[in-house]
């Protein structure tokens, strides 16, 4: 690890009323990497994740997107920034097309008087793109663009919200549980289009409960505890029992972990 | 956390036979369907179809009944002066609802609108054509209001829209003191306050301009809703708020603005029902609001938010005009025609129940 991280967070500091969310909490993603967010119920990744994609803000400390300070005070300032999160209820709305949903926020005007003035979609560009996008992961089972979200499967929807952040998402996505939901079959796919994400050159954070499928498919493990980054471990040097056992704290993380 | 002490590896035994299982379980192509789930689709796709349909056959049967009497140039355009209200109105309501909203107000909103344009020009002689802006504008000030309430203290909008009702309706009696503005005083002083009630004819056909602006609202509204960035958020708000927020529409703002603008649209409706009744009249108009949601369940859009089309709302009104003339051409008691509305309202909240299930 040589490089520079790409979206680096020191101590964050979280209060809601007596309760320290998140205790002077690190984090460091590094480019083109997969980084797991591991951490018991209440340990505060997921204060630590709404920090970074815009949803909360925190009290104290400073993150940094490729060097530069930042400082969102909503989810659209971090998309804008290129911090694109897929939220574990997907953020879709059922009863709009998956082009509508893929473009939903940000959506391409048509060229000239018509887009101008009379500020009409560009309907053949979006689902053009929306198409583009999902036969890229390799999604084109879906038959139909123009097809309600609701016709789809859990697994569909999900592919759909993960093509989204990966259409639009520049520097960064983060994804909370993205198997949770999800049968052995859909999930097996989406663990492929984390993957396919990667190859593309796209950082991932990874927020998941889902021992097994962290360790498949992360580069790093970065361990919550506390309100605060416990350790960062390679996956490859240990087990899920050390992980399950570091996150609890049954045991102590070795020093050269901590120092990560 | 049970299996992950025990599944030390990190491939992932069970996933194995994975290789061999049947692969064509994400079609979801349409041969295998029957011909009703074919029709439960095409009807969630096109949500206005249905009372489309209804429309088509109810003035079949009545032009069978009744023959030449009603299928004439003449009372097809009597009936859309009769709904042209209504659909303003109708309209209106159809954005709120979208927004899994109600407005209970919209009624109250039309008629303090209308009395505004009519007292600013006979008690206090402004110009005719600046009260009727005072007038929208006090359309759009009370839609604004509910908007505020419902967006940011994020109360309920059937009990702000009723309490609205109850304010503005007061407001309406207490300023105008009960009194009525004639018809020959207006046509005489103010002619443009009748303006939507003023007609041209083709042939037979009598058509007054507030058919014709009803008509274009509708399909502007149509063109905003479907060809729109901000139409598309006044379906995913009504959708699901959480979703479209997380996916960066401001729905505080949407709210506000949905809410002033069906504000705006009754202010509008006063306006026409000026030209509609002749007169100004503070007791004109008491049902619009029972009238606009009825056309808007009749037209299939339903009152969970984020489903239907406002051609829908359309022919709602136009259902309801139908039967209303209908029948009193065949010379039955009104109350049939109310009787059957009420069927037509629960028979449409049953096929947007069904239509749903599409979905699960």
């Amino acid at each position: 690890m040589a490089q520079e991280p790409i979206l680096t967070a020191r101590g964050l500091v979280k209060r809601y009323g007596r309760v320290t969310a998140l205790d002077r909490a690190d984090f460091d993603l590094y480019p083109g990497e997969i980084l797991a967010v591991i951490g018991d119920n209440g340990a505060g990744k997921s204060s630590m994740i709404k920090a970074i994609s815009g949803a909360v803000t925190p009290d104290e400390g400073e993150i940094r997107l490729e060097g530069k300070p930042i400082q969102f005070r909503s989810p659209m300032e971090a998309r804008q920034a290129g911090i694109e999160t897929v939220y574990q209820n997907l953020a879709l709305s059922p009863a709009l097309s998956i082009a509508d949903n893929m473009f939903l926020g940000r959506e391409i005007r048509k060229p000239g008087i018509m887009g101008k003035w009379f500020r009409s979609l560009d309907r053949a560009a979006m689902e053009k793109q929306a198409r583009a996008k999902l036969s890229e992961l390799g999604l084109m089972t879906i038959q139909n663009i123009n097809q309600a979200v609701e016709t789809l499967s859990g697994g569909q929807r999900q592919g759909v919200a993960v093509a989204r952040a990966a259409a639009f998402g520049s520097k960064v996505v983060i994804m909370d549980e993205p198997t949770a939901a999800l049968g052995v079959k859909e999930s097996r796919r989406v663990l492929e289009l984390i993957l396919d994400v990667r190859r593309r050159g796209l950082p991932i954070v990874l927020i998941s409960h889902n021992m097994p499928h962290v360790f498949e498919v992360a580069d790093r493990i970065h361990i919550h505890r506390l309100g605060r980054r416990l350790c960062v471990i390679n996956p490859k040097d240990y087990t899920m029992s050390d992980a399950v056992a570091f996150m609890t704290g049954a045991k102590e993380p070795p020093r050269e972990a901590i120092a990560a | 956390m049970g299996e992950t002490n025990t599944a030390a590896q990190p491939s992932q035994e069970f996933e194995k036979v994975l290789a061999d299982s049947s692969t064509d379980v994400a079609s979801f192509d349409a041969h295998d369907k029957t011909l009703l789930q074919k029709l439960q689709h095409f009807l969630h796709s096109s949500p206005a179809a249905v009372p489309l349909i209804v429309l088509v056959l109810s003035l079949i049967a009545f032009g069978v009944i009744l023959g030449g009497k009603f299928f004439s140039a003449f009372t097809m355009t009597l009936i859309l002066q009769q709904v042209a209200i209504v659909g303003i109105v109708g309209a209106a309501q159809t954005l709120v609802i979208l927004t899994a909203g109600i407005d209970l107000s919209v009624g109250a909103i039309m008629v303090l609108s209308s009395v505004i344009m009519g007292q600013f020009t006979f008690r206090y002689g402004f110009p005719p054509a600046l009260s009727v802006i005072c007038g929208l504008g006090v359309g759009a000030l009370c839609g604004y209001i509910n908007g505020t309430l419902v967006a940011r203290m994020k109360l309920p909008p059937f009990i702000v829209t009723l309490g609205m009702w109850q304010i503005v309706l007061a407001s309406n009696f207490l300023y105008s003191a009960n009194e009525t503005i004639r018809a020959q005083d207006i046509s005489a002083n103010a002619s443009i306050l009748q303006f939507f009630g003023q007609n041209f004819r083709i042939g037979n056909a009598v058509f007054t301009y507030g058919v014709v602006v009803m008509v274009l609202l509708v399909c502007l509204l149509w063109y905003v809703l479907n060809r729109t960035a901000w139409g598309r958020y006044v379906y995913a708000v009504g959708d699901d708020p959480e979703a479209a927020k997380l996916a960066g529409v401001n729905v505080t703002r949407m709210l506000i603005s949905i809410y002033t603008l069906s504000g705006l649209i009754c202010a509008l409706a006063g306006w026409a029902l000026i030209g509609r009744i002749g007169s100004v009249s503070p007791t004109a108009g008491q049902f619009a609001n029972i009238e606009s949601i009825t056309a808007v369940v009749i037209g299939g859009i339903s009152l969970f938010g984020g489903r239907g089309s406002i051609m829908g709302m359309l022919f709602g009104a136009l259902i309801v005009g139908v039967f209303s003339l209908g029948l009193r051409l065949m010379g039955t008691d009104p109350q049939w025609t109310y009787l059957l509305i009420g069927l037509l309202i629960i028979i449409a909240v049953a096929i947007d129940q069904w239509i749903r299930k599409v979905a699960a």
